[in-house]
């Protein structure tokens, strides 16, 4: 394997670790997104469960929910953040071998979690499927990372601590207690237990969990990924130093209370839900915050956007950032949440920050990370960039507008009635109704992971010592 | 709520919704120069100082005053219920009561009439048909044609008795019907041999002496339910098993898999969630099908 050529080391830097992850990342990504394109499929054609327990769409879902977020997105998360935290602080990791356990950790929980998911093995709570076992070694590896990442930033050569670090280091501090707080279980054997609370305050525990996760690990983190990568792809200074004090410190306030939002018009009571609503709506700025900072970076270097795909990658994953974050508040008033919830407009809200926002950074800051990890100039094919640009956006696009119009079709329909006061619809009238948007979302789906397949074959001829770059027929320079 | 617990919350909410603002006026001086970096670099980052962006700072102070005003009219700071004093409990009642008086009243007209007659009314089987597709037809088909288990509700046949008493009394309180399971006691020669009987009964027996056999069985066991001649009980909800209808399947290995492990059906009670105006109507529904 090329990336263990000690000729590769930086004398200063970690760069291994870095490079597993990255690595890992793509590898992942693909996995991830081919079984959630084999899970859209079932829902348009059940078939396709193939009437196995272990290829059913309630095992395989947690395992795409998992893949994507914490194999993909979190190896992503390490790979940059050891990057940037090394480069920013201008040091070392403080230990390369707690770093080579993060790594060989983190894989291990994810190949656990392959594993005991199809078998069904579950707590059966959003997002924390995995059993006990596995949350014990999450844990453990998750308190190595943050050894590794503050310890770094103690040794920095630098008076100040770059803002990117800010986010990676309140991502790693809340996604430690988040994890710990909510997977508090009794086990009763090695592949089962009881969640330590019950009812509706287990709903809540959840949901505090299931949106800071959403908050913490794919937007503080993935933020952490921007102000490092889009500056540095732009070759600009960030635009404002105090935008980031302010949203930075504003996020993380108020993104832990807008959890109860998730739990509108259930058993919660009414003041949790309100406050959960509140907050969630003072968050827009919060949010936005971020959005702002990134694109405005771009002032002044608009031009670049014309020859670099990457650069192209980072903001359109900005505008989805933004489009996200506005949807996200919307849809937690109570009126509009009485007609989103529970239809597929929330799932299609959660791709649009996860294809549009989450993927989509990883994947530009990868195209920017991959050549200077494997001592290239630039990426192999700057045109498969391109590429995949294009069918990440028209995925993402196809993807989100499917979900959108089978979510406010499925809310009018349930709610519909005639004038004898009887529900105009059965509920599978709903179910027929969505088979097109089903579709549509399968082709999205494929379309993003069809870009992912060109991007392993891109990063794979980058990593060859024996092949060229490709010199782009048209653009002068990307990288 | 102990007043502990309210005043955390009030006190959290407070501090936090204040410590935003303070870091948003805070900052919100203008650096002299438009473009000035603070001077960091971090691995060739610089930053700009530009001030925060007008319309931002506007957006955000008044999503605060909104949450603010949200909080005064509604409950959320602990036990302070709001201004207004709305809950969702008194919001879903109203809206119910408010659908109630829109249609009780209609309903109710059909009500007072006897379900035989408002069987043959085209709006009233319309509307059974819609109450029908939401509460019934997950288990009995959008056909009402049933399935594996689920009685058909579109024959002439009734478990329970097709007379509208019957089919409204099946929905408000609901059946349970067990088949006790009889590999204990007839072991399994027993078990085939009365399987041959069951079979008999619709002449499809094709050994007539372990037929004989069977119907020893039969006539212990089985009679107290289903009857002498197999013609089932609508009292018990006992099959007749005679006329070729099978809600487990008919076929040789499926009635000795019923008789080996016995059948426990269930039909759940509707009396709590349907208003006796919508179980009025749905009896008619079903007792127009089948008739």
């Amino acid at each position: 394997m090329t990336e263990l050529n000690s000729d590769l080391e930086h004398p200063v830097y970690n760069y291994k670790v870095v490079r597993q992850f990255a690595i890992m990342t793509v590898v992942w990504g693909i996995v991830g997104m081919l079984v959630g394109v084999l899970i859209a499929a079932q829902l348009a054609w059940p078939a396709l469960n193939f009437d196995l327990p272990w290829t059913s769409f309630g095992r395989l879902r947690p395992l795409h929910t998992n893949a994507v977020i914490f194999a993909f997105g979190g190896s992503a998360l390490f790979a940059t953040s050891y990057y940037v935290v090394q480069r920013t602080c201008q040091v070392r990791l403080i230990s390369d071998r707690l770093a080579a356990f993060t790594f060989w950790g983190w894989q291990a929980v994810i190949v656990a979690a392959a594993v005991t998911l199809p078998l069904g093995l579950t707590s059966s709570k959003e997002y924390a499927e995995l059993e006990w076992p596995i949350d014990v070694l999450i844990a453990i590896v998750w308190v190595s990372y943050a050894v590794v990442f503050f310890g770094t930033i103690t040794k920095r050569k630098t008076s100040h601590i770059y803002v990117a670090n800010w986010f990676f280091g309140a991502f790693i501090v809340t996604v430690a207690v988040l994890h710990i707080i909510n997977s508090a279980s009794m086990p009763v054997d090695m592949t089962k237990s009881y969640s330590a609370y019950a009812g509706t305050v287990d709903a809540m525990v959840q949901w505090w969990y299931g949106h800071n996760a959403v908050g913490f690990f794919l937007t503080a983190g993935f933020l952490g990924i921007m102000y490092y990568f889009v500056p540095k792809q732009a070759d600009r200074p960030i635009y404002s130093y105090r935008l980031s004090i302010v949203h930075f410190w504003a996020l993380v306030a108020v993104y832990i209370w807008a959890g109860p939002h998730h739990l509108h018009y259930t058993a919660l009571p009414d003041w949790a839900q309100s406050l959960g609503m509140v907050m969630s709506i003072i968050l827009l700025a919060p949010s936005w915050g971020g959005m702002i900072n990134g694109i405005m970076t771009l002032s002044g270097a608009w031009h670049k956007l014309r020859d670099d795909p990457i650069l192209r990658f980072l903001v359109v994953s900005l505008s989805f950032y933004g489009m996200s974050t506005f949807e996200g508040p919307m849809m937690a008033i109570k009126t509009v949440n009485a007609l989103s919830h529970y239809t597929d407009w929330t799932i299609g809200h959660v791709h649009s920050g996860a294809l549009g926002w989450v993927a989509m950074i990883t994947i530009g800051s990868l195209y920017h990370l991959i050549p200077v990890l494997y001592n290239r100039e630039r990426m192999y094919s700057i045109s498969l960039i391109n590429v995949h640009f294009w069918m990440s956006t028209i995925g993402t696009v196809l993807y989100i507008a499917s979900m959108w119009v089978n979510g406010i079709m499925q809310g009018l329909m349930w709610r519909a009635y005639n004038q004898d006061g009887t529900l105009t619809y059965a509920f599978v009238e709903g179910v027929a109704a969505s088979y097109p948007g089903y579709v549509v979302r399968v082709l999205g789906g494929a379309i993003f992971l069809g870009g992912m397949l060109i991007m392993a074959y891109n990063v794979y001829m980058t990593t060859r010592r024996d092949v060229p770059v490709q010199v782009p027929a048209t653009s002068a320079s990307a990288a | 709520m102990t007043t502990f617990w309210s005043s955390w919350i009030i006190v959290l909410t407070i501090v936090t919704i204040a410590g935003l603002v303070w870091i948003l006026f805070a900052n919100r001086k203008q650096p002299k120069e438009i473009d000035q970096t603070t001077g960091h670099s971090h691995d060739g980052i610089e930053e700009y100082d530009n001030p925060l962006p007008a319309w931002w700072f506007a957006m955000f102070v008044i999503t605060i005053v909104w949450g603010i005003g949200y909080l005064i009219f509604y409950p959320g700071m602990g036990n302070f219920k709001g201004v207004l004093g709305w809950t969702q409990i008194e919001q879903h009642d109203e809206e119910v009561a408010a659908a109630e008086a829109q249609f009780r009243a209609m309903r109710d007209r059909y009500l007072a009439l006897p379900v035989e007659e408002i069987a043959q009314d085209s709006k009233v089987m319309r509307m059974g048909q819609r109450l029908y597709s939401n509460n019934c037809s997950q288990c009995h088909g959008l056909d009402a044609r049933g399935a594996y288990g689920f009685p058909n509700l579109a024959d002439e046949d009734w478990l329970w008795g097709g007379t509208p008493d019957a089919i409204k009394h099946t929905l408000v309180n609901g059946r349970n019907a067990a088949m006790p399971a009889w590999r204990d006691i007839l072991g399994d020669d027993g078990i085939a041999e009365t399987t041959e009987y069951v079979l008999s009964l619709n002449r499809r027996s094709a050994d007539p002496e372990k037929a004989k056999l069977g119907e020893k069985h039969f006539q212990t066991y089985c009679v107290a339910c289903h009857g002498a001649e197999g013609k089932g009980n609508v009292a018990m909800g006992a099959p007749n098993l005679t006329n070729g209808i099978w809600l487990y399947g008919g076929t040789e290995e499926q009635i000795a898999h019923t008789l080996r492990v016995g059948r426990n059906g269930k039909m759940p009670a509707y009396g709590e969630n349907l208003t006796e105006d919508k179980i009025h109507i749905l009896t008619a529904y079903i007792y127009g099908l089948g008739n």
